[in-house]
Order: C-alpha cells, then sequence, then structure tokens
C-alpha cells in the first residue's frame, strides 16, 4: 500500500508493539502527530512540560516494562532537549527510541529556523542515529533502530526524520508477524569452564551484580548462583532489584556510599564473580586496592566493557540471564563454612548499622515510613543525597521497581522518570523520592502527573541546601559553602497545589506519618514536603579514589 | 605497558556520517590518531580505512573493541606488520633556482619518486613508500626551499590470503 511516511512511522510503532510514547508537539512532527491523533486508539500519547521531562519518562518506562521507550520532540530546542534524556539512557543502558523531526531536506544545512544537526549532536550518546532523507528508507530505519535499542546491550537509538519525509508517499510491506528475533549468540564453553575452575578453587567468592542482571531479567539465575556456589551478593546501584533485600545473601549496594558490609566483603574476598556491571570509578573507588590480592571473573553482554575499567583474570561474553545459567548448571554445590561465617560477623559489625536519630524526621524515618506502606510497587528517585538514602534504606522487593539515574547522576530525572514509571507499571501507586534541589530543576512535570491522574507520591527532602555538594564542602572544602545554601522561599505545599495536586508538609514523624496516612488514600498526585536538617551526611562515604581503609563511617 | 605505533584496517559502510563518527570515537575516548585514509572499494557500499594509531596494549584492545560496536563499521583488523603492505603518497613542492635540477633530479631517480608538475621556478615531486622512505625523502629535500607539502598518511593491505574480508 502507498503511505505517507508520518503513516509509515505510526505503523512500524504499531507493529513494534509500542502503545505508550512520550513527547511534544512541534513544527516538524506535525505530520507525526496527525498521526497519533487518528491512532489514539493503538498509541497513548503523553504530552510533558518539557521534551527532558517527556525522555526521562520514556527511559522509566522502559525501566519497569523492560520494553523499549519511544519519544518524540519536535527539531531545533525539542530536539536539544532530548540530549539529557538521551545521554541519561545510554550511560544506564535503557532501550530507547527517540524520534525528532528536522527542517525539510531542502533547508538542511541552512541553519533554517529551528534546525539543528541532532545526530551529530547525539552521535557520542547513542548507540546508533539516522537521519532520514528518504521516505523509501524510512521503514527499514524505524525497524532497524527498534532492533539496536532493544538487542545485545540495550541502549538509546535516535532517528532523525526530515518534514518532507513525513509527507511523501511510498509503497509500505507491513511486517504484521513481526517478533523480536534477539538470536542468542554461542556461549564460549572454553571460557565457562575456566570460570567453573577459578571459582572452585576460591575460597571466599563474593558476587559483584550490575544493572545488567536486572535488564537480562536474571535475578532468579543470579540467586541460584549464589546459592550454588555459597557466596554473599554486593550490588552496584543499578544491580539494586536485582537480589531482594531481605535475601539472606543479599549485602546491599557496593561502592562510595554502599553499605560497609557489602564493601567490606568485598575487599576480602579472593574472587569476585563481577555480573553484567562496567566497575564504574564511583562503585569501585581505588581500582589497584579494588582488585588487590584476588581474581575477578566478568560476565558481560559487552565485549568492549571486558577490561575497561578493571582488569580481569578470566571474561564470559553474553547474554547474563543465558550464562547464568549454563554456568550453574555446570558447578557442583559448594559450601564454605568459614567464608560464610566471616560474611555473617561483617554484616552484624556496627559499622553495617545505618541508624539516624529516631526522635527527629530523617532521611530514614522518611524513606522507611513510605516503604513499609509501599509494597512491590515502583520507585523513582532524583540524583543526591535522597537518591543515596533511597539506595540504602529502601528495602526493594522486586525486579524492576527501581528507576533512577545511576551513571550521568542527572538532577531532574526524577519527576519525569516517575511519570513514566507509573505509567509504565499500570497506573499502579509510585513513589519519588526527591529534593528541594532536584524538584526544582523538572517541577514543572508534576503538572503533567496531575493531567494524567496519575496515583503519584512525590517525598521532597527538603533541606533547604544542595546536601551532597555541600557535604563534599563540609569534608574536603573546609566548610566553604559556595552557592550550595539556596535561599528560596518556595512554599512547596502551595506550589503542588498550584499545579493541582495535594500537597503536605511534615517537620516531625508524628506529621509525616499523618501525611502518609492522607497520601496513601489519594490516587492522584500529592507531595509531601518533609523539612530535615540540612547536615545530615550520606554515610558511609569513601572518597573518590579510596578504598574500605577510607571508609567515613560517622 | 609500552606505547606502539599499530594499524587498523576497517571496512565500512560508504555513506555520510561515518568518519565523522569513526574520528569522534577516537577523541571522545582519548585514543590516539596518527593518519586516517579512507577510500571507495570495488563494492560502492563499503568504503576502508586505514588508521594508524598508537598506544599500550589496553588502548590497542579498547580501540579494536569500541570500532566494532559502531553500527556502520563492518569489519575491523588490527594488522600485522609483518604481514602487511603499507603505502602512503607524498607531493612535495620546492623551489628550484637555476642549475639546481639536475642535482634534485638524482634524488628523485634515487628514491624511485616522479616529477608530476614541473614550472619556471618549482618542481612538484611524487614519491609513494612507506612512511620511513617519505620521511627520509623529506629530510633530503630540506635542503631545497620547500614551498609546500601534502602526504595522505599510510594505507594498509595484508599480504597474500591475510584479507579484510566483510562477515
Amino acid at each position: 500500500m502507498m503511505l505517507t511516511g508520518a503513516e509509515i512511522l505510526v505503523k512500524v510503532l504499531i507493529e513494534r508493539g509500542v502503545d505508550t510514547v512520550f513527547g511534544y508537539p512541534g513544527g516538524t512532527v506535525l505530520n507525526i502527530y496527525d498521526e497519533l491523533y487518528k491512532n489514539s486508539d493503538k498509541i497513548r500519547h503523553y504530552t510533558t512540560c518539557h521534551e527532558q521531562g517527556a525522555a526521562h519518562a520514556a527511559d522509566g518506562y522502559a525501566r519497569v516494562t523492560g520494553k523499549t521507550g519511544v519519544v518524540i520532540a519536535t527539531s531545533g530546542p525539542g530536539a536539544t532537549n532530548l540530549v539529557t534524556g538521551i545521554a541519561n539512557a545510554y550511560l544506564d543502558s535503557t532501550p530507547l527510541v527517540a524520534i525528532t523531526g528536522n527542517v525539510a531536506t531542502t533547508l538542511l544545512g541552512k541553519d533554517s529556523f529551528q534546525e539543528v544537526d541532532i545526530s551529530c549532536v547525539t552521535m557520542p550518546i547513542t548507540k546508533h542515529n539516522y537521519l532520514v532523507k528518504d521516505v523509501a528508507k524510512l521503514a527499514g530505519t524505524a525497524r532497524e533502530a527498534f532492533d539496536l535499542a532493544s538487542s545485545g546491550r540495550p541502549g538509546p537509538v535516535l532517528i532523525d526524520i526530515t518534514k518532507d519525509v513525513q509527507m511523501d508517499v511510498t509503497q509500505f510491506e507491513p511486517e504484521s508477524d513481526f517478533k523480536p528475533n534477539h538470536a542468542e549468540k554461542p556461549i564460549s564453553l572454553e571460557k565457562l569452564e575456566e570460570a567453573v575452575r577459578l571459582i572452585s578453587e576460591a575460597e571466599r567468592p563474593y558476587i559483584y551484580c550490575g544493572g545488567g542482571v536486572v535488564s537480562s531479567n536474571a535475578s532468579s539465575e543470579l540467586v541460584a548462583l549464589a546459592d550454588r556456589i555459597d557466596a554473599p551478593v554486593g550490588l552496584s546501584i543499578m544491580g539494586l532489584t536485582a537480589v531482594p533485600y531481605s535475601h539472606p545473601r543479599f549485602l546491599g549496594m557496593v561502592g562510595m556510599h554502599g553499605l560497609y558490609a557489602a564493601t567490606k566483603a568485598l575487599y576480602e574476598s579472593d574472587l569476585i564473580i563481577a555480573v553484567g556491571t562496567r566497575f564504574s570509578d564511583r562503585a569501585t573507588g581505588n581500582k589497584a586496592e579494588f582488585s588487590k590480592g584476588k581474581k575477578i571473573i566478568q560476565i558481560e553482554i559487552d565485549p568492549a566493557e571486558i577490561g575497561k575499567n578493571i582488569g580481569v583474570n578470566a571474561s564470559i561474553i553474553g547474554d547474563v540471564r543465558c550464562v547464568l545459567k549454563k554456568l550453574v548448571a555446570m558447578l557442583q554445590p559448594q559450601s564454605r563454612p568459614v567464608w560464610s561465617e566471616r560474611v555473617r560477623e561483617i554484616k552484624n559489625h556496627p559499622n553495617n548499622s545505618l541508624e539516624m536519630d529516631s526522635r527527629l524526621l530523617t532521611p530514614q524515618s522518611v524513606i522507611q515510613g513510605a516503604y513499609l506502606r509501599m509494597g512491590d510497587n515502583a520507585v523513582a528517585t532524583d540524583v543526591g543525597q535522597h537518591q543515596m538514602w533511597t539506595a540504602q534504606y529502601y528495602q526493594f522487593k522486586k525486579p524492576r521497581s527501581f528507576v533512577t539515574s545511576g551513571g550521568l547522576g542527572a538532577m531532574g530525572f526524577g519527576m519525569g522518570a516517575a511519570i513514566g514509571a507509573c505509567i509504565g507499571s499500570g497506573f499502579k501507586r509510585t513513589l519519588l523520592f526527591t529534593s528541594d534541589g532536584s524538584f526544582h530543576m523538572n517541577m514543572n512535570e508534576l503538572a503533567t502527573a496531575v493531567s494524567g491522574r496519575l496515583s503519584l507520591i512525590v517525598i521532597v527532602l527538603n533541606n533547604s541546601v544542595l546536601g551532597m555538594v555541600r557535604q563534599w564542602q563540609t569534608l574536603f572544602f573546609d566548610g566553604r559553602y559556595s552557592s550550595t545554601s539556596l535561599e528560596r522561599q518556595t512554599d512547596f505545599v502551595k506550589l503542588a497545589e498550584a499545579f493541582g495536586a495535594r500537597g503536605m508538609r511534615a517537620e516531625t514523624n508524628e506529621e509525616y506519618e499523618a501525611c502518609l496516612d492522607e497520601a496513601f488514600k489519594c490516587d492522584t498526585p500529592v507531595l509531601i514536603d518533609c523539612i530535615i536538617d540540612k547536615d545530615e551526611m550520606v554515610l558511609p562515604m569513601i572518597p573518590p579514589g579510596g578504598s574500605i581503609n577510607d571508609i567515613i563511617l560517622r | 605497558m609500552q606505547n606502539q605505533q599499530f594499524v587498523v584496517s576497517l571496512l565500512v559502510s560508504n555513506h555520510a556520517g561515518v568518519l565523522t563518527r569513526v574520528s569522534s570515537l577516537f577523541s571522545r575516548r582519548s585514543f590516539n590518531i596518527n593518519s586516517l585514509t579512507v577510500g571507495e572499494t570495488e563494492d560502492p557500499r563499503l568504503s576502508r580505512m586505514t588508521i594508524v594509531s598508537w598506544g599500550d596494549d589496553y588502548m590497542k584492545e579498547q580501540i579494536v573493541k569500541q570500532l566494532q560496536k559502531l553500527v556502520d563499521v563492518k569489519k575491523v583488523q588490527l594488522m600485522q606488520s609483518e604481514r602487511t603492505v603499507l603505502r602512503e603518497l607524498m607531493i612535495v613542492k620546492i623551489r628550484i633556482r637555476k642549475g639546481e635540477l639536475s642535482e634534485a633530479m638524482e634524488a628523485v631517480n634515487t628514491f624511485r619518486a616522479s616529477i608530476v608538475d614541473l614550472s619556471p621556478d618549482s618542481i612538484s615531486i611524487e614519491v609513494t613508500g612507506e612512511t620511513s622512505k617519505l620521511n627520509a625523502f623529506l629530510e633530503y629535500m630540506r635542503q631545497y626551499d620547500i614551498i609546500e607539502m601534502c602526504r595522505t598518511g599510510p594505507t594498509a593491505m595484508g599480504r597474500g590470503n591475510y584479507c579484510l574480508e566483510n562477515e
């Protein structure tokens, strides 16, 4: 059949199983939006307040569903506003297809109105991108974009479509019986055997689990490995949720603000089995100290990650889930009573306790109070101290229930991400932990949450300062609080009400509990402004480039 | 780990933007680049690039692996120097005064170079060969007044059945 480019694009979206997209209309995507209007029974479009919010929403949606997120923006400023969102998806390996319009082919390169070469801008932050200047190539390109975004190590792909291509007509062949074909690549038996040998020789193995375990849905395989070889599990921030907090082998997050036990046991191990992780500098600290006196096996889908940040003794390339399945089948059940006892000791050590003053409204009481009422629904965060506290205190139960900006550390991620997570989880109640600093960046999206009637509870840990930067200034800059003491007079309660949401404030634990009672009765957006002490620090902390010997505990 | 020079050959899609993708990868990841040559192959859908780079074993490995991740890069090969023919082309334009031409011609002949342009007060000499030969020729020519010069950077091909094939 003969179709326009815009019609073809929407057909391919439907063909690829897309039923939800996020975006913002504009001059060069009018034709696409016209098609979305005609197909609104098949694809639901959410208009955000800003394209960045749409990109983060698509990212949050992808993380909770495991599907590819889709975001649409117009040329020029629409496209450049996506950049932070695309970079975020790139650094956290989220499958995302970003679709932008561009000026007509004849106007390209003339500095036309709202023209930006977005494929060039996004080259270092996408798996791949396309500029489509010929309608005959659109269907193939769009299909390839979806395949690329979700295959191998997932990531963002951008398709920039000129306005004339959206209007031009060409023959379109539907692919009605499309099935994702992510053929499993063979896994090297030799490499598996080498890993089996290293594991069997080890006395103190330690499993270090990253985001790849979550994205390949390998939680049960990872736990099976830990059980089979009698090893504890520490996680990167992206790995959180892969193993339930309550699991006896769970030690918590590793690294700069990781739990004492997770980092201490890692340092005492003689073998690290790293699964689906790139050994970020935030997780490893001093790389020489990190790998001293131990062997490392890396299980990873992206061959370029092997040895990129940390030298390893052995590696297995492949989908983490497939590799773990094979590996577990090849391993004899092992028991390491001495090591298990030592890990228990470390876990029960007073240093591993993170108790804050229970009489005051503290980050701990705020996070735990909400946790106790939440069940296993999705939780999003912004970036900063509140994010680390959530990673430490929130007892995640289910994979894909934590949506956070790990690699990019993008303040302003939270509102969009929480919106996407809420929609992706079938409009179930979603929590966002944010802070006065982060929330100020993209609070406009509260309007999106209100118009979408989303069951979203926004908890602002409000310390009136940029807490994480201030913490560094306290520790490393002799308390010179350059530009981190905010003299803002924003009334978050009034602000929430102005957006059409409920707003509440808590300064004590009693007030907070009352707010939660109210909030959990609402099925529309609620904001709770929680006033906390500006000098509360995220501890423990291993200073950048440090090791367990440099850990600051209190 | 010691730094060493090495040559990477690539088969890439022959369309706009591919050169940018490859070169921006080098700058983004702080990979070194000495020279890059590119040209269409017998299959018009593909171009072949020869990149001369330097670094330690870690960098060498990362360059190959990161290049392999680019969708437009179809094949990456680290060329084994003893099995590879490397050739570079250089053109040097020198000022020639009366009576100097025959002496310059001697150098041209010795280096198996050729004169590609002649004017009343200058000659342009083309010389092809390995980088070391071009350097030697250039060194010799410094006794003349070099007006301008250009060189392509090496291009590489494996000997015999040592081939770069699109998989």
